[in-house]
């Protein structure tokens, strides 16, 4: 078990909490404040996970929780004590890419990339739910995650190719 | 010969791709180091005055808390003006974060608080009081029109509007006549990344910056002459930037931050701004613009007038060409042109995905549409009876222009000719159908840079220079230029960028990179060339002594007698052969200047779109979308498809959702965040096809390469604003055409 300290002298005591993020388990001392994305990025140390406006306005910093798709800047990390997380860094198996990244890579469904693990475990999320099944479904379903290159046509094509066939 | 390794013009993967789907591509947020502690910025509450006081007590007791830097503690900083002038900057007093207690624009950075963790950084920044003597501000535009005036200084790319012939005369004269005014307010570039530095400090002083730019060179040397350093001691590095739009063209306020803390704590520092905060950078300025056409009965264009007034800052005069496009695009022989300023308390305006074209074409094409329908005569027709195969501005020719083929590719694609003047025609209960189209227009430009190149005994081979990757494709077309030209497989090829230390690139914008650093990446490789040939000469019994290098040839990692391609030699046996562990050139493209001096160099494009038009709620659909671009040599079809697409998406962005709204109140953009600042979300974007039409062009540069970056916006907005017109019969003149002016 890898230990992630975050020695801040505030006047609040710290909990001690464990995340297992892609399959590591990570036991952390944060304070109630942490989001789950600033502990994966800024006390785990892996920035795959981007954060694009704080607000959970954007979706940039989607990750699968428990298999489901959560906006890791509107989650404190306190309240996923024990939770099995997926970040971006988990996506690829062995370092073989999971259909989504090479469907991604393949219909260039990204330019400057700042969005894209948001959009990639959002729309895993998204087959996990078995919700979408037309092209006007998965739009409306990926439409939490912003991307400003415009990639949108692109982002679904990549879904719509391997939607049902995981 | 079995050529596999030609890959310009291929629709190849990114070669960043892999780094980008795991998660394994760093951005400026994404560094880390021993004692890492982060800044956050308070911003001001008010658009002008002076700060009374600012209370750092309550915030500086908190444990943890290491320094909050304002403008009363931060001092030995650079003296002169031109110590803050950056690649891009407008003429002006440059802005001096935290030098002064003036305050001139709302969320202007008055304090950076320091502290060991995010949290409590953010935190502080809350408890940090400032207390201000308000003064009174102006930010409204068309209230003050009178005050316009015309810009101070000069900015290179900016073309001083010109006029020609007797507008005034012909204009009178003309027995069809238009007048319009049209308006868009303030637009914020909003990358998905928000503005970040970090700054890793190193025992001996030096510090290595990751920072958020289109030009890294832009980042070095605003580091260095602003606080004194010498180039060895920063280095500066930006290998990914998740997107940028302009807002990286100069360096922006958390970089300064950054660097000013790691330098006065000795410390590791990471700052990033708020998405709040992304509304107190630059901005595509507000613009009010007014076009006068008149015409003969057959659709010729006896006479142009376009004015423009922007809105600028109170220290920097921001300029773009807005108006010059109406003296380019149509043959007309008395054009007017004026372009004013109006100084307001804002920060000042940025250039902006196609700067001043996305503004004066909308206007110009939009107006073009209105006089259309006044001389009943079909849009595109109109267009094609004022087609121009020179720049009138300049009575020159066009290196290219293919927008002719654009017009019929893209109609045809699009069915145009099916279509029904009559506005409301298409109507199915309460959704109404229309289309329209524009035409779009941007320059084809070269700007400096140098590439090196390194070819290793394994035959790899590295190429690099200072530009950078946006999302814009770099890496990827550059290696298959440097490939294709040492005829290497691409897995052998790496490039780079983003590194302050390799060759000089300027800035990464105005669609210039393809074009200027491509050429820079294949002379590099064609200086390769001539050494690997010198080389093998010296081989005993060689073939190749007494060639030029324009008789050899390059493919599949081994050179090629031309003539007899069966005389052949690996790269690789050259390097052993002749002993030889690398082969390291610099290369300095030189434009043919005298040449170049005789033509017009633009690329051009033509867009048609389909609306559905609510009629109960005013709600806007773009349904369909067909643009067909004339941008010279596509180096890649799939990445410069996306391009193009991602412009279209801006362009129904700027026509349909987005504009930073000015509480003139307050003097603020109070939308300022994602949930109220709209942009298209996946939902909102359709079909969207992308025709590339074959356009040779020898005279831009060896490739022929014309650059994908803004073409693709220019145009679209009024081609959606003509189709509504089309769906509804309303002529919506002020961007966003949101649902109010529907109803």
């Amino acid at each position: 078990m890898d230990q992630v300290a975050a020695s801040v002298m505030v006047d609040q005591p710290t909990h001690t909490i464990t995340l297992t993020v892609n399959k590591i388990t990570y036991e952390l001392k944060v304070l109630p404040w942490v989001t789950l994305l600033d502990a994966i990025r800024e006390y785990i140390e892996l920035p795959g996970t981007k954060k694009g406006c704080d607000h959970g306005q954007c979706g940039a910093c989607t990750v699968l929780v428990n298999g489901k798709r959560i906006n890791s800047c509107l989650t404190l990390a306190v309240m996923k004590n024990g939770a099995d997380i997926t970040t971006i860094e988990g996506v690829a198996e062995d370092g073989v890419l999971h259909p989504l990244q090479q469907a991604f890579i393949d219909h260039d469904a990204f330019q400057c990339g700042y969005c894209t693990p948001g959009q990639i475990c959002s729309a895993i999320g998204l087959i996990n739910e078995g919700k979408a099944t037309t092209r006007e479904e998965i739009q409306e379903l990926m439409s939490g995650n912003l991307c400003r290159c415009g990639a949108y046509p692109n982002i679904v094509a990549a879904v719509q190719q391997v939607n049902g066939k995981l | 010969m079995n050529n596999n390794t030609n890959y310009i013009g291929k629709p190849v993967n990114r070669v960043d791709g892999y780094a980008k789907v795991t998660g394994g591509a760093k951005y400026a947020a994404d560094h880390h180091a021993r004692g890492l502690c982060y800044g956050v910025v308070v911003s001001a509450g008010i658009a002008k005055g002076k700060i009374l006081h600012i209370d750092t007590t309550e915030a500086m007791q908190l444990e943890g808390v290491f320094k909050i830097f304002t403008h009363e503690n931060v001092s030995g900083l650079a003296w002169f003006n031109h110590s803050y002038k950056d690649m891009d900057a407008p003429p002006g007093k440059h802005f001096r974060y935290l030098q002064t207690d003036t305050i001139t624009y709302s969320q202007q950075p008055v304090a950076l608080v320091v502290a060991e963790t995010f949290e409590l950084a953010r935190y502080a920044a809350s408890l940090v009081k400032v207390t201000y003597k308000a003064d009174a501000h102006v930010t409204n535009l068309t209230g003050n029109l009178d005050q316009a005036r015309p810009p101070k200084g000069k900015k290179s790319g900016f073309k001083k509007p010109s006029s020609r012939g007797h507008f005034d005369k012909a204009f009178t004269a003309a027995p069809v006549t238009l007048d319009a005014t049209y308006f868009h307010g303030a637009e914020h570039h909003n990358p998905m990344e928000m503005h970040a530095t970090t700054v890793l400090y190193y025992k001996n002083g030096s510090i290595t910056v990751y920072d958020k730019t289109q030009g890294i060179l832009n980042t070095q040397s605003y580091v260095k002459s602003v606080f004194g350093l010498s180039g060895r001691k920063v280095k500066a590095l930006s290998p990914f930037v998740g997107g940028a739009f302009g807002s990286g063209l100069r360096p922006q306020y958390q970089l300064f931050m950054a660097v000013l803390a790691s330098l006065e704590l000795k410390r590791s520092v990471k700052v990033m701004l708020t998405r709040q905060q992304m509304f107190s950078l630059g901005f595509r300025p507000i613009t009010q613009q007014s076009l006068s056409i008149g015409s003969m009965e057959d659709g010729s264009l006896q006479a142009i007038k376009h004015e423009a007034v922007s809105g600028t800052s109170q220290f920097e005069d921001y300029v773009e060409n807005i108006v010059n496009w109406s003296g380019m695009l149509y043959h007309c022989k008395n054009v007017k042109q004026s372009y004013q300023l109006v100084s307001l308390d804002t920060y000042t305006p940025l250039d902006m995905r196609a700067p001043g074209a996305v503004t004066g074409m909308f206007g110009l094409e939009c107006a073009m549409d209105e006089l259309a329908y006044k001389l009943n005569i079909d849009p595109l027709e109109l267009r094609y009876i004022n087609y121009s195969v020179e720049d009138g501005s300049m009575k020159k020719p066009y290196s290219s222009k293919a927008l002719r083929d654009c017009y019929q590719q893209a109609a045809e694609r699009f069915g145009w000719s099916q279509r029904n003047p009559e506005p409301r025609s298409m109507k199915n209960g309460h959704l109404l159908t229309g289309w329209g189209m524009a035409t779009g227009m941007w320059d084809a430009m070269t700007v400096p840079a140098r590439a090196k190149a390194t070819f290793t005994a394994d035959g790899r081979l590295t190429v690099g220079s200072a530009t950078a990757d946006i999302g814009t494709g770099t890496y990827t077309i550059m290696t298959q230029i440097a490939a294709e030209t040492l005829g290497l497989p691409m897995d052998n090829v790496t490039f780079q960028l983003g590194d302050a230390s390799l060759p000089y690139a300027y800035l990464e914008g105005g669609s210039a990179t393809a074009a200027s650093v491509g050429t820079a990446v294949q002379k590099a490789c064609m200086q390769v060339r001539e050494r690997l040939l010198d080389l093998a000469k010296d081989i005993p019994d060689s073939p190749f002594k007494g060639l030029s290098v324009a008789q050899v040839s390059f493919a599949d990692g081994m050179m090629f007698m031309t003539e007899t391609p069966a005389n052949f030699i690996h790269l690789k046996d050259i390097m052993t052969l002749t002993d030889t562990g690398e082969i390291n050139v610099t290369s300095t493209p030189l434009p043919n200047v005298f040449k170049q001096m005789k033509y017009a160099k633009n690329t051009h494009a033509a867009v048609f779109v389909e609306v559905q038009v609510d009629e109960e709620l005013g709600a806007v659909k773009v349904t369909r979308v067909v643009s067909a671009v004339a941008a010279g040599r596509i180096l890649n079809p799939k990445t410069a498809r996306s391009q193009i697409m991602g412009g279209i998406v801006w362009g129904i962005s700027g026509a349909l959702h987005e504009e930073s709204v000015l509480d003139h109140q307050f003097g603020r953009f109070i939308n300022h965040n994602y949930a109220e600042y709209h942009i298209p979300v996946n939902l909102d974007i359709n079909d969207i096809d992308v025709i590339f039409v074959e356009e040779q062009d020898d005279v831009v540069n060896p490739m022929g390469i014309k650059g994908v970056g803004e073409i693709g916006q220019v145009g679209v907005a009024a081609a959606i604003a003509n189709a509504i017109y089309h769906a509804t019969g309303k002529r919506i003149r002020e961007l966003p055409i949101t649902l109010d002016k529907l109803l």
